[in-house]
């Protein structure tokens, strides 16, 4: 039962998210065809706009528009791209794997290691926790894409250890591309990504548990004799988990975020390139499929971690 | 004794950095912003510290510039959403209802990534400063707000909550007096982490292309012209513009933990 | 077999932003816990009586700063329990079900507790010796009720036979039934042999079960008097200190008579 009402708060929740993004999109005082055509606009009469704008059909009232759009969406068309010149489908298809690979890959790598970081910084406690912290500190203040372009300049240019972009040799088709190569490719901006994810999870893990360690059941398991790492693998790990795994879900957004930065600096060929193509070029049928699917995603991540706290945590739940 | 002087001795360096942050473009005038042929592509040396662009103009002049573009953009920005995050939260403590509206308003916030939410916001605004700083206030606060409101409901589970709750006390009394000075240090520490989100999207959006106008000698701007010209070895077009963004985030960073640490009870015994 | 001799305990702490200042809360402590004895420690709350159970036990925090000797059977503790010493040795039942993890089973807690008191025993069995079932090893701390709660602690603790335990405020919150069972317990331990420093401020319910009580006021020890001088409904004239006397004759059933 309360499943089913779940499902339906969620599906409710993103109608209206599509609903304020479509509008957002109208209220834009960006024109599409302006954007789409560019430095090119000088050659266009006012009848061929016109005829360009028919054929989008942004002709139409905004409402129609969007009555046009969801009906197609729902029968599984979210539209043509005209960016890329090709069904919305296409673009997300040849886009969803690399970016899956690279921000995937960071979320779950900083996930791991930000939990083992806040563990390691309270429980050896003095400088470890110190240089743990002042780690955190630093990189929560460093813009995501500056970093990414200092680990270019100097492993890509300077070094020349790594590709200077993209998710394979320039040139060659992705499906020629061997594992090696990608790996070569995705190491970089995996890195950038995966240093900038740590920290955030590490500064909640460790926040929480310097909070566990004042705790009564911490005096009590000291009174027993315990030692300090018997304590946190007992207590401290139990009671921060649930912290860290609600933020690691909650910074599935951010990872997103970072990782549309990372694929810029990179040109790596993901949905966060698309994305930015999309923005400039006022292309509103991608921007809105890509903006609803990183929307389900990150709702699903926050859901998750919802059910995780009611699942799990015994002072939630009834029983 | 040395943890405490060394906190108020940070805060008072960090306030001053801030301080001369704000003030300093006043001094430079248009320096750093007029092209000047004569020094295009210069390293780093005597007669300019940080270097030149592609356009003659200083490296030092023009990121002093950007931050303090960043500042007011990032305080205005921040200070709006800490607001909106406290007042969602403190309305989720109230009863079911509001807490069932007010968690699908942060739901629905959440359920998208920043970014794409700021990219979204910043095209819908036209783009430009104005723009940015609605975008950034808009977008920030339901992440805060989430961390707060699952604090409330570990505090509305404790003992000292229900004994409050059985001696009859309202909800205002029970959220002004026993959840809200909970909440206070993870508000303290949200706008800490918020500051620099602030700004560093701010930065992040102008860098895509989405925020400040290319005209503006923002860090964003300098660091997009930057990556055109990576390639060409000419590091502290780069180097020098992030450093000094950096700089900035991180004395807020200072600022906020020195507070925390000359306010905290639990911390003010060591 | 325990004997505390000049216990000065003082706090570190600040006032306003830079000012340091010390506070005292036990001062020139003298008190021995002999084997086969409870010796209750009696006082209102601030007295001092908790952190004198932490000072025995090494756990103050950082900022606290200990003068004086702490002996436990001939070894000087006062600079750090002994890692062999906590838990084995001296244990401590503490207060609160708060001292319980809130997300463990109290199966796994217990499991726990044997491993690092090294103790022997099956859970189940020392479970049953307090009364409690199986099905308990399953429930969370939230489950437990007040008094299954304090067995469940009593249980952790009493595993590895230690000789000296500490109860700090084992019977708040409890009905006078469960009240009664955890100092019968109490009791049972300092009769087998062993010796318990039971710190309370319900000194009328610690009575029957102590053989000596010794007065604590603002951190300062004011009276050690053998619990048998506190009867009848009379002014309690065999009791030495005017402190004791006070506090009996304020008791319910004595007058309550605050001014005499």
């Amino acid at each position: 039962m309360a499943g089913i009402f779940l499902i339906l708060r969620q599906i409710l929740l993103l109608s209206l998210v599509s609903a304020a993004v479509f509008a957002l999109m109208k209220v834009s005082p960006v024109d599409p065809v302006d954007a789409y055509l560019g430095p090119a606009i000088a050659h266009v009469s006012p009848e061929q706009k016109a005829q360009i704008a028919a054929s989008w059909g942004i002709d139409r009232p905004a409402h129609e528009q969007f009555l046009a759009w969801a009906g197609h969406l729902l029968s599984g068309d979210p539209g043509h791209s005209t960016t890329y010149n090709a069904p919305v489908l296409q673009v997300l298809g040849d886009r969803i794997g690399p970016s899956l690979a690279l921000a995937g890959g960071a979320w779950a790598l900083s996930g791991l290691l930000g939990f083992a970081l806040g563990l390691l910084a309270v429980a050896a406690g003095g400088w470890t926790d110190r240089v743990i912290r002042l780690y955190c500190y630093v990189l929560a203040a460093t813009p995501t894409f500056w970093l990414a372009m200092l680990l270019l300049m100097v492993f890509s240019v300077r070094l020349g250890w790594t590709p200077i972009c993209c998710a394979g040799p320039v040139g060659l088709p992705p499906e020629e591309v061997s594992f090696a190569q990608k790996l070569h490719h995705l190491a970089l901006p995996l890195t950038a990504l995966t240093l900038f994810g740590v920290a955030q999870i590490a500064l909640h893990t460790r926040v929480k548990l310097a909070e566990v360690m004042q705790s009564d059941y911490v005096l009590m398991a000291r009174a027993q004799g315990a030692g300090q790492w018997d304590i946190i693998w007992h207590h401290g790990m139990r009671n921060a988990a649930l912290p860290a795994v609600t933020a690691l879900m909650a910074s599935v957004g951010e990872m997103i975020g970072g990782s549309i930065l990372a694929e810029q600096v990179f040109a790596w060929p993901g949905l966060g390139r698309a994305t930015v193509d999309a923005g400039m070029k006022g292309d509103v049928p991608l921007l809105l499929a890509i903006a609803l699917l990183t929307t389900l995603v990150v709702s699903g991540g926050n859901l998750m971690a919802d059910r995780l706290y009611t699942r799990l945590d015994p002072r939630m739940s009834g029983r | 004794m040395s943890g405490r002087l060394s906190a108020v001795l940070a805060a008072a360096l960090a306030l001053v950095l801030i301080l001369a942050i704000a003030v300093f473009p006043l001094l430079l005038g248009d320096l750093g912003l007029r092209a000047e042929f004569s020094a295009r592509n210069l390293a780093p040396g005597a007669s300019h510290l940080f270097g030149t662009d592609q356009m003659g103009r200083d490296i030092l002049a023009r990121s002093l510039h950007g931050l303090a573009l960043s500042l007011w953009v990032g305080l205005i920005a921040a200070g709006l959403s800490v607001l909106i995050s406290a007042l969602i939260a403190m309305a989720s403590g109230l009863g079911r209802r509001a807490d069932q509206v007010a968690g699908f308003v942060t739901d629905g916030f959440l359920a998208m990534p920043h970014l794409m939410l700021l990219i979204l916001l910043a095209f819908a605004f036209g783009g430009g400063t104005t723009a940015v700083i609605l975008a950034v206030a808009v977008s920030h606060w339901p992440r805060l707000a989430r961390i707060l409101r699952a604090e409330l409901l570990q505090i509305r589970a404790a003992p000292y909550v229900e004994t409050a709750r059985a001696l009859g006390r309202s909800r205002l009394h029970i959220t002004w007096h026993h959840i809200l000075p909970h909440l206070l240090p993870q508000m303290l520490v949200g706008f800490l982490l918020m500051f620099p989100h602030a700004i560093l999207h701010e930065a992040a959006l102008t860098f895509l292309g989405f925020g400040l106008e290319p005209s503006r000698p923002a860090i964003g701007v300098m660091l997009s012209e930057a990556m055109r010209h990576i390639s060409a070895g000419r590091w502290w077009l780069a180097v020098f513009p992030g450093v000094m963004l950096l700089a900035l985030v991180l004395s807020f960073e200072m600022l906020g933990t020195a507070l925390r640490r000359l306010i905290s009870p639990r911390e003010a015994q060591c | 077999m325990l004997s505390i001799r000049h216990l000065s305990l003082r706090f570190r702490r600040y006032q306003g932003l830079l000012r340091q200042s010390q506070v005292t809360r036990l001062s020139d402590l003298s008190l021995d816990v002999a084997a086969g004895e409870v010796l209750a420690v009696a006082g209102a709350s601030g007295a001092g009586k908790s952190l004198l159970a932490h000072a025995i036990l090494g756990l103050l925090p950082p900022n606290a700063i200990t003068e004086g000797a702490i002996t436990f059977q001939g070894r000087r503790i006062d600079q750090g329990c002994p890692p062999g010493l906590r838990g084995r040795r001296i244990a401590l039942v503490p207060q609160q079900i708060s001292h319980l993890d809130p997300l463990a089973r109290v199966g796994d807690q217990l499991t726990w507790a044997l491993r690092r008191t090294k103790a022997k025993g099956a859970p189940v069995e020392i479970l049953a010796r307090f009364g409690l079932g199986p099905e308990v090893l399953r429930l969370y701390p939230r489950h437990l009720s007040g008094g299954m709660a304090r067995r469940v602690l009593l249980a952790m603790v009493s595993a590895a036979a230690p000789d000296l335990l500490i109860a700090d405020e084992p019977t708040a919150g409890l009905d006078p039934e469960n009240r009664d069972m955890v100092l019968a317990l109490l009791r049972g331990h300092a009769t087998r042999g062993g010796a318990v420093l039971l710190i309370t401020h319900d000194l009328a319910a610690a009575l029957p079960f102590s053989d000596r009580v010794a007065l604590l006021r603002d951190g300062e020890l004011c009276g050690m008097e053998d619990a048998r001088d506190f009867t009848g409904t009379g002014t309690g004239a065999a009791l030495c200190s005017p402190f004791a006397r006070a506090l009996w004759r304020a008791l319910p059933g004595n007058g309550f008579d605050a001014n005499a």
